[in-house]
Order: C-alpha cells, then structure tokens, then sequence
C-alpha cells in the first residue's frame, strides 16, 4: 500500500542536506508551508539556494530562515517589499545573493522543468537589463529572450487536503506557485491542512495528482500566516 | 484644477470597457475599482491567481486564503475563478488580459516605461510588472504628472532602467489625458480649469494637442471622495 503520510514536519524535512536547492511555494501569506519552513530552521541545513517569489517577512518561516542565515542565495521576483527586512539585512551585507527574475518567467522556467522541457522564449525582459546576457531570437519580428528550466533538489508546498497517495487539493488563492512547484522538485513536501481518505477528495478537486508528491504531513498553519488588519488600526 | 488620485483612479475606469479583462499595478491604479460604472461587467486580475477580484474584505471577515498582488485581503465576484501562477501569467503574457493599469517612475515620449527599479533602490524587486508591460496591449499609466519635487515624469527619454521598451498606450495624470502614438504623444484632455501650455510646461517630451482636445469630463466628488482639488 502507498503511504506518503509522515507524522511530523521534522521527519517530512529530515532528507533536506546543507547546500540544497528547496522551492517554497505561496505568494504573500497564502499557500506559504510556514510549518515546514519552521521544521528547516530546527533541522540546521545551511547554505541553502531558496527559488521563492519574495523573500518572507518578519522573523519566522522564510523570514525567520533567512535571519538565522542559512541562505546563500535567493532566487525571487519580489523580494523588496517592507517586511522583508532579515532578507534584506543580510543582501546589503552581501551575505546572501539575490537573483531577480520576473515573475511570470519564474514560473514559466519551474513549469518547463516539471513538464521536461529544455527552456523557452518570452518576450518578457527583452531588451531590458534583466535579459542581459540571454541568448535571444527575433520570432515573427518580435525579440525574445531565452530561459532555462529550474529545477530544485526539493519543493515545500502547501495544500488544503490531501490523502496518502499525495492527491492534493488547493483553496482559493492558495494555489500559487504551488501546483507548479509539485512538478519541479526532486523530493516534494507538502503541508496540508487536513489528510482525508482516499476517494474523499472529489475528483474534479484533485488539483495536484499525488504522482507529483513524496510526503505530506497535516498541520495547521502557522499563525504568523494570517494577519488581518487590526480594527481601527491602518496596516 | 487638478485631479486628485482618485480623480485620476476615476478618469481611467471611464474609459475601461464593458467585458474587459483589467490587471491593476500597486498605487492609483488599486482606486480604479471604487469607480468602475455598475452597468458595466469588467473582471479584475490579481496575479497570484485570481480572476474577479471584489472589494476589500470587511475588518472580520478576512479569508485567510484570498488575497490580491499587492497582499490585502480581498473578496470575490460571482463568476470569478482561482487558479495557478502559470495560467495567470499565460493570461498576461498570452495577450488574454484587456488592459492593464499600472503607476509609472518615468514614461518615454516613445511608450518606454520605467517602474521597476526606483533610483538608489538598494534591494530590486520587479514582480510581475515585466510580464505586464510585455505582455498587455492596452497598458494605461496612471499617475502623477510630475514627482515629489515638481520634476516631469513624462520624458524625452527614460533616465531609470526600462520595464519595457514602447509599451505604454496612454497615460492619466492628475492634469492630463495624453496618448502614446507612432508620431509621438498628443493630447486628449485637459484637467478642468487647465489650458495645453500649462500642461506642456511640466511635460519634458513634446506633446501635440489633439484637434478634439478638451477639458476632462470629471465631477468635483462622487459618493463624498474628491476627485479634484
């Protein structure tokens, strides 16, 4: 019988080794496995290349990660906004590199790697400073730019229910980068919210085929996850 | 006159029409829903994967899962969808989304736009705005007309590095309408009270006024917000 469950997001994390490449899925809070990340900060591996749209914020999950220094190069579209200042602490030191990629072409590269392809052409960049250096073609009289496929030795993602077969379902703006990443990395994790049995899951709601996914461990999501405005106060 | 940056907001969501697919950038352009005309059905695009945003949620009633692009909790419109990174940026970049409404640092009198990498930035982030610029047909600048210190945006050529090399097809301000064209930038319209030369004086970039060139058709405040000051 396939079981793809593990119990705790310390064993769902323990293969990760010092040096590995991890992709996180979530944009802003949602879709963020906030408990895995937290789970890496005990584990201890270091000089590790995050692919993350931004750079997390605060002092817990990404932003937590990168205060305790364990990033050695980050590869995101957005990683300057305001509460990203342990990222940010750390760039100006020059103790972590930053490759800045726009965001539709990070995706478009982590979609080509789980799709097995060698790359492809976008406009997006081209004949701007983040093309430089790109091998570029003029197709049907418009220039684009090459873009390699982005692969990574792990990919933590998070998910709302799944069962042991590692069939996934996503809620709401939860899906992300998340559905994309499962198919790029190497060894896949997903945090889910609820492990259902299987069959529970309907079949139209299986976003990500467990095909795609190792391990996956129930948790809750982290608190720092969820952070509504407070009333009378402007954020 | 000029407009306010609702005014500005107000302006843009004139012009969007019936049926349009509307991406919307951080900063004026976040103001255009408030004024998007009732009869009208036009969809907003968040990035992170959302078609149909709705208003903010009300304090209380935030779900944890729906947010926009620039990360405020939102709600949705019937009929709208949820989705992935790679659909949402296959409807930017495959030409699928109508309009896109973005703020600019500077705009060329050519339609290169600079908004990515503000001057002394230490840290760059350029997010999705590439894939927009590129990608977009009708891609609208909505901002003020010169910066903090009184010095034009609208420029002979961009000084900050491009997000995308003749982009831009118009661009709102608080005192004027122009259009980007082949022969240059022309001059719709004027804020009220405002006069071509006035505008041209803090415009770097030649403009042409238009045969039709007018003064703006927008009231003094709606549902109590001032639209012009």
């Amino acid at each position: 019988m396939i079981d793809k469950t593990v119990a705790t997001c310390a064993e769902a994390v323990a293969q990760v080794f010092d040096g590995a490449s991890i992709m996180i899925g979530g944009f802003g809070d949602p879709g963020v496995p906030g408990r895995l990340i937290e789970a890496l900060r005990e584990h201890g591996a270091t000089n590790l290349l995050v692919i993350h749209n931004g750079a997390g914020s605060g002092d817990y999950c990404l932003g937590g990660l990168m205060l305790d220094g364990r990033v050695r190069k980050l590869m995101a579209s957005f990683p300057n906004p305001p509460g990203a200042w342990a990222f940010r602490d750390r760039y100006l030191k020059g103790e972590v590199e930053l490759e800045l990629v726009p965001q539709g072409t990070l995706i478009e590269r982590i979609r080509a790697a789980g799709a097995g392809l060698g790359g492809f052409f976008t406009p997006t960049a081209a004949g701007t400073e983040l093309a430089k250096g790109k091998e570029s073609r003029v197709i049907d009289g418009r220039e684009y730019v090459f873009e390699a496929p982005l692969h990574a030795d792990f990919a933590f993602i998070k998910a709302y229910r799944g069962d042991r077969l590692g069939n996934l379902c996503y809620r709401k703006a939860m899906r992300n980068f998340n559905p994309i990443m499962a198919t790029a990395g190497n060894v896949v994790i997903a945090e889910v919210e609820q492990i259902v049995a299987v069959d529970e899951l309907p079949l139209e709601e299986i976003h990500t085929p467990g095909i795609f996914v190792d391990h996956l461990v129930q948790v809750d999501r982290h608190p720092g996850l969820f952070d509504p405005p407070k009333k009378g106060s402007a954020k | 006159m000029t407009l306010t940056r609702e005014g500005i907001a107000y302006r843009v969501a004139c012009d969007l029409p019936e049926g349009s697919y509307v991406n919307l950038g951080i900063g004026i352009p976040t103001l255009v829903p408030g004024f998007l005309p009732a009869d009208k059905e036009i969809f907003i695009h968040s990035e992170n994967g959302v078609l149909g945003v709705g208003p903010m949620s009300a304090p209380g009633t935030e779900d944890p899962d729906l947010v926009n692009a620039s990360k405020q909790y939102v709600t949705l419109v019937p009929g709208g969808s949820v989705f992935d990174h790679a659909l949402s940026f296959a409807m930017i970049r495959g030409g699928h989304i109508t309009h896109s409404v973005i703020g600019a640092i500077e705009v060329a009198a050519n339609g290169d736009l600079a908004n990515w990498r503000v001057p002394g930035e230490k840290v760059p982030g350029v997010g999705g705005a590439m894939d927009l610029a590129f990608g977009v047909r009708n891609l609208y600048v909505a901002m003020n007309h010169v910066t903090n210190k009184g010095e034009p945006k609208i420029l002979n050529k961009c000084t900050c590095p491009l997000t995308a090399p003749r982009c831009v097809r118009r661009i709102y301000t608080d005192l004027a309408l122009i259009e980007v064209t082949p022969d240059g930038l022309v001059l719709r319209e004027v804020a009220p009270g405002l006069d071509a030369s006035a505008v041209q004086a803090k415009t770097e970039a030649p403009l042409r006024v238009a045969g039709d060139c007018r003064e703006m058709i927008v009231p003094a405040e709606v549902n109590g917000i001032k639209l012009s000051a």
